[in-house]
């Protein structure tokens, strides 16, 4: 690992609270400035840096189960320093923070040759296939802080990086370098009415994602909590996004398995 | 009409039968560029790619015609480096394929990326970790030694060479092009490599990822060596259409033998490293991300074992035996053969590499992602070709591609009286229906 | 590419990619304007060189 991370911002979410509402994927679309089209029936050209995916146990009646499971950027750190799109990039136009452990996406930097897509095993990186277009008086509406994108760019989740840097300011103006774990939130986060989504400095005990997760940072960020797992773990990406769940089922889904593996293997 | 321009004891289609004979190629072409025009207006909306499908039906073209004119620098490397001198005979045409096919590849590349205007960012803002960043430098520096290679072929066309400062830059750049020749390839060896390194480096996809030796996945060997070894198999396979179209022989059997044994025993020597390394990948790669063999060649539509079987047996075993084999290279029907299943298998390498590592779920709860490509890419992924039957059929027709036509196609010298007769090729290439001057007709 | 660009670094990767590259670049450039060059001289000497070497 190259360098030491300040702060590892990163996310856990309880999957036995998550209802799939989607008041975080409006909640970040509005943030966020995510554009959106007449017709959003294709979702595989909808721009959703959050998206919900659905997960059913496979059983009938009456021992079927379904589980929402709510997608964000990983912000991945990578077993070797760093995460699958940002080595890719060739014109550097995503970079990965040593201060936040936040994976950033340079809108105009970046020049739309979709690698990091391919790169990202999450699909949590989508391409501005349309330049947007407002309903007439919405752009009245738009967050000022969060550059809209024009077409031909790969955008996502930033873990409202605009929040941070309002945080940062306001600390600053006050005279402290640190932050407070609520002053920085994510509008997912806010927005979920089931309270499944906390935030945080994985790197800081006193934070609640810390507490709920308990990482071991000497291997990689895994979760020491027996219901806490990753998504793709085996592929060493080491995502700062930890998923809760008391049920076998969900936390399996969570990975791929050889028939036969009675468990997990760690990468 | 054109006769002025045409090389010297050649004969060539009257210029109306040859302009004629294009008109399909040029309406294929114009189609293409309509496509092409409307992806860089309107965008990349125009395709049927998507947030699951970021790399589609041109990105193949791209990879594929990138290991076809491999057959370019392999050629070059052969007759400068390793000194077979034979192969002189057919490093114009060798050439000629890698420039088209090269800049086919930086055309669709513009094409491909979402904000062309921004394409210079790819240098400018290198990121030198990234395969990508190799391809795009080692390709355009490339595309300049292919350029640097072709444009003395065409100083020599009968009136440039008349130009005392062409025809002396000509012979110039042919006194040191060996230098140019190495520096090609050591470009080559490495944007062909990282092409392949552009999928094994995916370590979030398990189905692209492969091992790797200090920072190069396996992939980036074998990509260079199957460029290197089925560039000359398409070479072989585009002079044979070439002869076959213009009813003429253009290079001795000797050379075509001798550059097809190389590229039988190229192939032989990749399939078998392409075979250990498939083996490994299923065995132990694979399986340490939680993957079987078969999670990738099941549950869906399109992909199954049988691509494989045709990349590896159809497409490399066959035709390498084939090539490697006496009798088999000098039957013309099998090395036909052979090489179109070689042209075949390294193009289905290259569809796997990029398209089937789209289309592979990787997360559990995910799915297969097919994807069906929209008029404006198939047109944009055939624009190439158009332009490459252009260019070859031009080049053939005003530039001294074949050293060893006239030799293999001698016009008898004409009588006195019958001087001006056959001096008029176009009417004289009337009388022969094939476009040839029979020296009987003559 | 430059190492007037913000993104330089002056590490090893940087050294390798880059020279090597630099290394292919100026190799191409010298030998063109070479060839440049000598075929202006040879045009105004007026050299006749005979027929074009084999190729």
């Amino acid at each position: 690992m190259k360098g030491a991370t300040t702060h590892r911002y990163g996310m856990v979410i309880d999957l036995d609270k998550c209802t799939g509402c989607g008041a975080c994927m409006i909640a970040c679309m509005a943030e966020n400035n995510v554009p959106f089209r007449d017709d959003e029936s294709d979702k595989l050209l909808s721009l959703t840096w959050m998206r919900i995916f659905r997960l059913n146990n496979g059983k009938p009646f009456p021992e079927a189960d379904v589980c929402y499971l709510p997608r964000p950027c990983m912000h991945c750190e990578g077993d070797h320093g760093h995460s699958p799109c940002v080595s890719v990039c060739p014109a550097t136009a995503t970079d990965y923070s040593r201060e936040t452990g936040i994976v950033s996406q340079i809108y105009t930097r970046c020049f739309g040759c979709r690698y990091c897509m391919g790169a990202c095993p999450y699909k949590a990186r989508l391409f501005n296939w349309w330049d947007p277009v407002w309903p007439d008086g919405m752009e009245k509406f738009l967050n000022p802080d969060v550059s809209p994108r024009v077409r031909g760019v790969v955008e996502k989740c930033s873990f409202c990086y605009n929040r941070y840097q309002l945080a940062k300011n306001k600390a600053f103006l006050e005279g402290r370098r640190e932050l407070e774990e609520n002053e920085y939130q994510t509008s997912c986060t806010q927005a979920c009415p089931a309270g499944a989504i906390v935030f945080g400095d994985l790197n800081n005990p006193h934070h609640q994602v810390h507490q709920l997760v308990d990482p071991d940072m000497a291997h990689g960020g895994r979760p020491r909590n027996p219901n806490a797992f990753r998504i793709l773990e085996r592929l060493g990406t080491n995502p700062k996004v930890y998923y809760l769940s008391s049920r076998e089922w969900v936390r399996r889904s969570g990975d791929n398995t050889i028939e036969g593996e009675g468990k997990l293997k760690s990468h | 009409m054109d006769r002025a321009l045409i090389p010297d004891g050649v004969q060539r289609d009257p210029l109306w039968k040859f302009i004629l004979k294009l008109g399909p190629v040029v309406a294929v072409l114009i189609w293409g560029v309509v496509a092409m025009f409307l992806c860089w207006i309107k965008g990349l909306n125009q395709t049927n790619m998507n947030n699951y499908y970021g790399f589609a039906l041109w990105i193949w073209a791209d990879l594929a015609v990138i290991a076809l004119g491999g057959g370019a620098f392999f050629t070059g490397f052969l007759r400068y480096l390793v000194g077979k001198d034979d192969l002189k005979y057919i490093i114009n045409f060798a050439v000629l394929v890698g420039f088209i096919c090269y800049s086919s590849a930086l055309l669709i590349l513009a094409i491909d990326i979402g904000q062309p205007l921004r394409g210079w960012f790819i240098f400018w803002h290198a990121n030198v970790h990234s395969m990508l960043t190799e391809v795009a430098f080692c390709l355009s520096a490339y595309f300049g030694v292919l350029t640097i290679e072709y444009i003395p072929l065409v100083l020599e066309n009968r009136q440039l060479d008349r130009v005392p400062f062409f025809h002396h830059l000509s012979h110039n750049m042919h006194g040191i092009m060996a230098v140019f020749a190495a520096t090609g390839a050591f470009l080559s060896f490495f944007h062909q490599g990282s092409l392949g390194g552009v999928a094994g480096v995916l370590f979030g996809r398990p189905f692209a990822f492969r091992e790797h030796v200090f920072i190069w996945p396996w992939t980036f060997f074998l990509f260079t060596w199957s460029a290197a070894a089925y560039g000359p198999s398409f070479t072989i396979m585009l002079l044979k259409i070439t002869e076959k179209i213009t009813n003429k022989r253009l290079v001795k059997d000797n050379v075509v033998q001798l550059l097809a044994k190389i590229s039988g025993w190229m192939i032989l020597t990749y399939i078998i490293a392409k075979i250990i390394d498939t083996w490994y990948w299923a065995a132990v790669t694979a399986p340490s991300k939680g993957f079987t063999l078969i999670d990738f060649y099941s549950n869906n539509a399109f992909y199954g074992l049988w691509i494989l079987f045709l990349e590896i047996v159809v497409g490399g075993v066959i035709p390498a035996i084939i090539l490697v084999s006496d009798k088999g290279r000098k039957n013309a029907k099998l090395l036909f053969l052979a090489v179109v299943l070689g042209v075949i298998g390294v193009s289905v390498n290259r569809w796997v590499m990029v398209l089937q590592v789209m289309a592979v779920p990787i997360m559990p709860f995910d799915q297969w992602a097919l994807y069906l490509p929209s008029w404006q890419e198939v047109a944009t992924t055939i624009l190439p070709v158009a332009y490459g039957v252009i260019l070859i059929a031009l080049s053939h027709r005003y530039l001294p591609v074949w050293p060893q036509e006239r030799e293999l196609n001698p016009i008898d010298a004409p009588s006195a009286p019958e001087a001006a007769v056959a001096e008029d090729i176009d009417e004289a290439a009337e009388a022969a229906p094939d476009g040839d001057l029979a020296p009987a007709q003559a | 590419m430059f190492p007037f660009n913000f993104e330089w670094i002056w590490d090893m990767s940087h050294v390798v990619f880059m020279g090597g590259l630099w290394y292919a670049l100026n190799i191409i450039g010298i030998g063109m304007t070479f060839c440049i060059i000598k075929a202006i001289y040879d045009t105004v000497k007026g050299k006749d060189d005979g027929h074009h070497a084999e190729h």
